[in-house]
């Protein structure tokens, strides 16, 4: 009986091919439209998450402008942070753009930065070659440099950069590592200032002497317990309380999970919102259908009274309905699910970020569409199954 | 062969026509013996089609009391009147009644499939009241393709084939000519021979008289017997 009520279904809906297609469409536009926002909503959370994780965990970030008398953390608060119960280590985040020289060749617009030594001990694989910069480095505001590729190939095409010497304002020095390209070119390091012919990286404590540099703006505090990242907050800001003297704005600390879960939220509301808006496209789709049954009820009544005259139940006249409206709004998010993923691939590309398969957005663009069938589909193969055989036989 | 088939006690059917009731069927009092073929011969209006859908189960009546195989048709809900529609009975409709879009065969299956026969045993059976009818090879043809002869052929297929005990058919003969008029009355012998029950309308005497019983029905008030005009 089902097999029959789905065979006669297809023959319906394909004998009436254009009607159908239209009648479909909204399901189609809503289906396609949910299907594409969760699954680029998905791959961009996906992507943004990555990359805050890629900055690490474990860390805040101190942004500190301080006071009019006292601009940035002195190399005191520095070293009271260091001594802080739950601190493992930090390092300013110090960078400008100079040019530098080597044998009297000038490479312009370099970006040079001041990081410590504990910058490396956590990031290890930033290194390609060479040695990172070491305690004693900071100490004793040692003249090294690790230089990335960039300016390798911008200032020694060809030469093994380690041990050679190069001019930073006009000081000398000694190259001792190579950095590694970062895995992905992802936005924070875009947004981080490059210079046009890469970057160098020099201790803090050199950076700071060399420039002239009396407080540090911004910092990274690493956690001896990532898993306890609010008790360091406590501490930093109790010390940090002090040092700029209790005003208000003066420093900001920035942990970068709970930055995570807060844009987790936003964007998990911001799909839930278009969604919403997309599935207005479906309940238009959804009356769409309603309507066409109704259309096709009315149309066939005769054909109706024949059936229940020739011996059809309700219940099969109902399944029958009810089966047509399901299989076009099936057949309307199938096809929404196939031009959906589409739609999804093409704008990852356009956004550059990469195609995730949300088999989530797939599961709920079928079952809204089998949804709309039912819920819509059920008064009109109602009204189908309750007509008087001899009423619809006389309209013929 | 001789056990009740039906009983109508005092059956009225009236419709409301806004203002008043307007009755078509009066007091029908009607008995018919399982083997019987009897014809009902009326003029156009009588009533004559009101009545054959109130035997089928298609309609109910006003007031009155339908017995039908021993049981009360008043009493059946629908999916019951459906079985009955499906299994006892064989619809011949004034006007065919076929479905457009489906070929012959289709249309004779259509009442194979309510009754739960599996595919292939369907179209067998249908392929066969096809043959019986003289429509072998025109099986695949659409009622559009058909002569109206063709056509009442094809529904009386379609009534042939869940092998109902009662026939019912309504104006038979109104589209065919006489010769084609003449071999469908055949094939209602030869069912009739088989011990089926048929009931016949009609409103042309000649055919009536094929019967073995005559009931006139005028103005909605039935009455046995042969009379001298129809
Ligand atoms: N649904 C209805 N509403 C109102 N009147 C109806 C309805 N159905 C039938 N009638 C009336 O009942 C009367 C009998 O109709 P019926 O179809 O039974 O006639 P008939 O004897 O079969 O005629 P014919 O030989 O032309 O087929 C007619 O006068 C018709 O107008
Ligand atoms: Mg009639």
């Amino acid at each position: 009986m089902l097999k029959e009520s789905f065979r006669m279904s297809i023959s319906n809906i394909l004998s009436n091919k254009m009607r159908s297609f239209l009648t479909i469409l909204g399901i189609i536009i809503g289906v396609m439209a949910i299907i594409a926002l969760i699954t680029v909503m998905e791959s961009a959370t996906g992507e943004v998450t990555a990359q805050f994780e890629s900055l690490g965990t474990g860390k805040l970030t101190i942004q500190a402008s301080g006071t009019p008398l006292k601009r940035g953390l002195s190399e005191k608060d520095l070293n009271d942070i260091a001594a802080l119960e739950n601190v493992e280590g930090y390092s300013p985040t110090l960078s400008k753009t100079l040019h530098v020289v080597h044998q009297g060749h000038v490479v312009e617009d370099v970006t040079i930065k001041g990081y410590s030594h504990d910058y490396f001990r956590r990031e290890s694989d930033s290194i390609a070659r060479g040695r990172p910069i070491l305690p004693a480095d900071s100490e004793n505001r040692s003249r090294v440099c690790l230089i990335d590729s960039d300016l390798a190939a911008a200032a020694f095409s060809g030469v093994d950069p380690i041990g050679q010497e190069i001019l930073i304002n006009g000081m000398r020095f000694s190259i001792v590592g190579l950095l590694a390209d970062p895995e992905v070119d992802d936005v924070f390091s875009q947004m981080q200032m490059m210079g046009e012919n890469g970057s160098l990286i020099i201790p803090h404590a050199t950076y700071m002497r060399v420039f002239g540099v009396k407080g540090v703006t911004s910092l990274e505090v690493y956690a001896k317990d990532p898993d306890n990242m609010s008790t360091l907050t406590e501490e930093l800001e109790t010390l940090l309380d002090a040092a700029f003297n209790y005003k208000d704005d003066s420093y900001s600390i920035i942990n970068m999970e709970s930055l995570l879960s807060v844009m987790d939220t936003m964007m998990d509301l911001m799909t839930n919102l278009l969604v919403g808006i997309a599935s207005i496209a479906l309940l238009v789709g959804g009356i769409g259908i309603m309507n066409m049954m109704l259309v096709s009820v009315t149309e066939r009544t005769s054909e109706i009274g024949l059936r229940k005259a020739l011996g059809a139940r309700p219940r099969s006249i109902q399944v029958q309905f009810l089966m047509e409206s399901v299989i076009l709004s099936l057949l309307g998010g199938a096809i929404g699910v196939a031009l959906g993923e589409v739609v999804s691939v093409i704008l990852s590309d356009v956004m550059s970020i990469a195609f995730v398969f949300s088999p989530g957005a797939v599961a709920l663009g079928v079952s809204f569409s089998l949804a709309v069938g039912v819920i819509f589909g059920w008064a009109p193969a109602r009204k189908a199954s309750n007509l008087n055989p001899i009423d619809a036989l006389r309209s013929m | 062969m001789n056990s009740l088939f039906f009983r109508m006690t005092d059956i009225c059917k009236s419709y409301w026509m806004g203002d008043e009731w307007s009755p078509v069927l009066k007091n029908i009092d009607l008995t018919i013996q399982e083997g019987e073929f009897l014809s009902v011969l009326g003029p156009s209006g009588s009533g004559k089609s009101t009545l054959m859908n109130i035997i089928g189960c298609l309609d109910t009546p006003t007031s009155g009391e339908y017995i039908l195989h021993g049981r009360r048709v008043d009493d059946l809900d629908a999916d019951e009147l459906s079985q009955i529609r499906n299994k006892e009975i064989g619809f011949i409709f004034q006007s065919f009644q076929l479905l457009p879009r489906q070929d012959a065969l289709s249309n004779v299956e259509l009442p194979l499939i309510y009754a739960g026969m599996p595919q292939h045993k369907r179209r067998e059976r249908a392929a066969e009241m096809l043959e019986r009818v003289g429509l072998a090879d025109k099986m695949y043809h659409r009622p559009n393709q058909l002569s109206g002869g063709q056509q009442q052929r094809v529904a009386i297929a379609r009534a042939l084939a869940t092998n109902p005990t009662i026939l019912l058919a309504d104006e038979p003969t109104g589209a065919l000519d006489q010769k084609t008029g003449r071999q469908v009355m055949e094939l209602f012998h030869e069912l009739h021979d088989e011990g089926r029950t048929i009931i016949m309308i009609t409103h042309d005497r000649a055919i009536a008289q094929n019967a073995s019983r005559m009931v006139r029905i005028l103005d909605g008030e039935i009455s046995e017997g042969v009379a001298d005009d129809a």
